[in-house]
């Protein structure tokens, strides 16, 4: 940790990564958003329009709507790991 | 409810916030220039910064409010869970790292940082301020919602507490005490709300909770509509009183104790095959002269007076068993599907006597826990499972102000730039999403503890307070570590927001708007007069809203960030013919747009100035699905027709 370390100056945090490898883990990000929105999009639109699909119990008898919603979260962690993992193996060519 | 504050929980409250203090006059000692002061000068770990992420966003809202919406209404809270942790999906991967590269300290910084252009700077500062006062007032709401059962405290004196300790921690530190004290919040949450979680499901559920104070209300067997007697009210020194004047056409009944005068008031509830059954409301009696009653008798806790009792528990469990001994956190969800609860609602329809005597009625309701863990249970939600098409915009728009609004609120962002590079960006933010993610998971367990424990308060129209409640049921010393941690995850959340909103009005309307010469110490004494006035603010703020859900607050807030600064990041990052005017227009187009609406729709009608909701003239609370999609077509129509203008500017260059 560096705390009480000298600050940086008025121009803000370095940048470490160059505009190549920016520009992929750019493209990375959209390309796994892409996978995540439309599960977002599709909860979302289940619960407006057909909200009782959400009462089905497909296992360990516990409904969609539980399922669904963890499945979001955890999916998010996951998307995240996915992300970040794959940046740091561009980063460390 | 009428509290009494512990010894226990008040020493334990006063150490946390001691430690909290102590720590903020640490790091102040460390504080020497600007740079540190508002962005902790970039020297953070990315750990810290994660673990900080999720203090900054676990806010009051997401721990009280999330929780009590849960306890009242089952799923409907958990959505919001949902809705704010996808945010986080927005943020990492679409705006952290090329918005890091663009940034400086506040969001209007990195606005301008390709067109230094003063307007941008005033439209993006003000907004920041908006966004960052209406996000205050839900914390500020439940600082005051907190300290009532702790400290036996008033409203507002919870709420200028909380203004008083932050301005105190601001203006001694900034930005690194505020990054460790969110640090500290965040991680002693997380852990406290696992600890409690996992005693929940040890308890596992039982038809009779056996917290202090809980009782079941009392009940008739079922019978024919309108043949109640004394007798079947198993009080038998009492008499019914006639159902007259505004008593008529209601489904109440009164009976009168002959010996005491107490009245209680039973609610007629529909049975099976076409009988009815009797149950016991509490009430809440406000008389003309401005004393009140509740359940018939002075509310007090003395002799010949009485206080409302905690409810909420499960009727019914699977295969008629009275209690389930410790549970697995699946096996949790399946026996509630299975299981029957007993709800309390509140009658929004007063009944008021000719002598001006007013009595408000709480009263339960069976519902089945297959009900409860579906969406739509809550009147905020309720409307999806209708047919009409308002009330379905309306959730639609509000799990995309959510999904939009985490990447636009100026105090997350403030946070990319506490740490040294993009990776440790990056790494901060998997931390923040793991951390917030797994609380989040926590949120439905500690709720539908809350729900079935024998612990809620009917009185309290938010239930903010459903979480430290289970916690107390637990015992003395869990209450009050939760209720300490949860007062200090409100100081940190304002503390953010008050150094984001004091470093909007020096670097953004003082310096570059206003083009006052400051060197950096004076820059950092306005930054402290800065957010003063911005916590004085947000202590009247709190005051005024005392009687709204803070989930459903922190909503609106997210609505605002993210119809103001949405499109503005997403266009400034992603299309090459934005300009300086185009998002200058963007920004105080979404901003006053969703603003307007909020101030014209039938929620704040209601809640804020006591109008009927009918009358509110936008067609539903929400704005986001139209003001955010409005941001980006004001964005693009004005850069359009600006390009020329923009070009002969660069050219000057």
């Amino acid at each position: 940790m560096h705390i009480g370390e000298e600050h940086r100056g008025a121009a803000g945090p370095a940048d470490d990564d160059t505009p190549l490898i920016a520009a992929r883990n750019a493209r990375t990000g959209m390309r796994l958003f892409a996978i995540y929105l439309p599960l977002y999009a599709a909860f979302v639109l289940i619960c407006a329009f057909a909200p009782g699909w959400m009462a089905q119990r497909p296992l360990a008898g516990i409904n969609l709507a539980i399922w669904y919603g963890f499945g979001l979260l955890g999916g998010a962690l996951l998307l995240a790991l996915v992300y970040s993992w794959l940046c740091r193996a561009r980063e460390a060519l | 409810m009428i509290y009494t504050p512990a010894a226990l929980a008040v020493t334990v409250f006063a150490l946390f916030v001691a430690l909290t203090l102590g720590l903020s006059f640490y790091f102040a000692a460390k504080t020497r220039s600007s740079s540190s002061y508002f962005a902790a000068g970039g020297s953070i770990h990315w750990f810290v910064n994660g673990v900080a992420f999720a203090g900054d966003y676990l806010s009051a809202a997401s721990f009280l409010g999330i929780c009590g919406m849960i306890a009242s209404y089952g799923y409907d809270g958990f959505l919001y869970s949902i809705g704010y942790l996808a945010g986080w999906i927005v943020a990492l991967l679409v705006i952290a790292e090329p918005l890091k590269r663009l940034g400086r300290y506040t969001f209007a910084d990195a606005l301008d940082s390709r067109f230094q252009s003063r307007a941008i700077k005033l439209s993006a500062g003000i907004s920041t301020l908006a966004v960052s006062l209406f996000y205050l007032i839900p914390q500020m709401v439940g600082a005051g919602a907190l300290v009532k059962p702790l400290l036996g405290l008033p409203h507002w004196v919870g709420v200028s507490m909380v203004g008083a300790v932050v301005m105190l921690i601001v203006v001694t530190a900034g930005m690194v005490s505020t990054t460790y004290v969110q640090f500290l919040k965040g991680a002693l949450l997380v852990i406290f709300s696992a600890i409690l979680t996992l005693l929940i499901l040890n308890r596992g559920f039982t038809t009779d909770p056996q917290n202090a104070g809980y009782r079941a209300p009392r009940s008739t067997a079922a019978v024919e509509p309108g043949s109640a007697t004394a007798e079947l009210m198993q009080s038998v020194d009492s008499e019914i009183l006639p159902a007259e004047g505004p008593w008529k056409n209601r489904p109440y009944l009164r009976t009168k104790d002959r010996t005491t005068g107490a009245v209680t008031i039973w609610r007629e509830t529909p049975a099976d095959a076409g009988l009815v059954k009797y149950y016991e409301t509490q009430t809440l009696t406000k008389l003309a002269d401005g004393k009140e009653l509740v359940n018939g008798l002075p509310h007090g806790t003395g002799t010949g007076e009485t206080d409302f009792y905690p409810v909420g528990n499960i009727t019914r469990l699977p295969d008629g068993a009275s209690s389930t001994g410790p549970l697995g956190p699946m096996q949790f969800f399946s026996t509630l599907e299975e299981s029957e609860l007993m709800l309390w609602s509140k009658d929004p329809a007063k009944i008021v006597e000719p002598d001006g005597a007013a009595t408000t009625f709480f009263y339960p309701q069976l519902t089945s826990g297959s009900d409860v863990l579906l969406p739509g249970k809550s009147p905020t939600f309720s409307g999806i499972r209708g047919d009409a098409a308002w009330p379905k915009l309306n959730f639609i728009s509000l799990m995309l102000a959510l999904f939009g609004g985490t990447a636009s609120l100026p105090h997350i962002l403030i946070r990319y730039y506490t740490v040294k590079d993009q990776t440790a960006a990056r790494k901060s933010t998997v931390v923040g999403i793991a951390t917030i993610g797994f609380f989040y998971l926590l949120t439905l367990f500690m709720g539908l503890g809350a729900m079935t424990s024998g612990v809620i308060d009917v009185s309290s129209a938010n239930n903010n307070m459903a979480a430290p409640l289970l916690a107390k049921s637990f015992g003395e010393l869990l209450f009050a570590m939760i209720s300490a941690i949860a007062f200090t995850t409100v100081l940190g959340t304002v503390s953010g927001l008050i150094v984001a909103a004091s470093g909007a009005v020096v670097h953004d309307l003082m310096t570059s708007v206003g083009r006052m010469q400051m060197t950096d110490h004076e820059k950092v004494r306005a930054g402290k007069w800065a957010a003063a006035v911005v916590g004085l603010m947000a202590i009247g703020l709190g005051i005024v809203f005392e009687q709204m859900n803070v989930s459903f607050l922190v909503g609106w807030a997210f609505s605002v960030a993210a119809s103001a600064n949405l499109p503005s990041l997403v266009m400034l990052l992603f299309w090459k013919k934005t300009t300086r005017q185009g998002i200058t227009a963007a920004i105080l187009v979404g901003m006053t747009a969703s603003l307007v609406w909020i101030l014209l729709s039938g929620d704040t009608f209601k809640d804020v100035y006591g109008l009927p909701p009918e009358s509110a003239w936008a067609p539903f609370s929400q704005p986001g699905i139209v003001t955010i999609p409005l941001g980006f077509v004001v964005l693009t129509v004005v850069s359009l027709l600006t390009q020329e203008h923009e070009a002969r500017a660069v050219a000057r260059r």
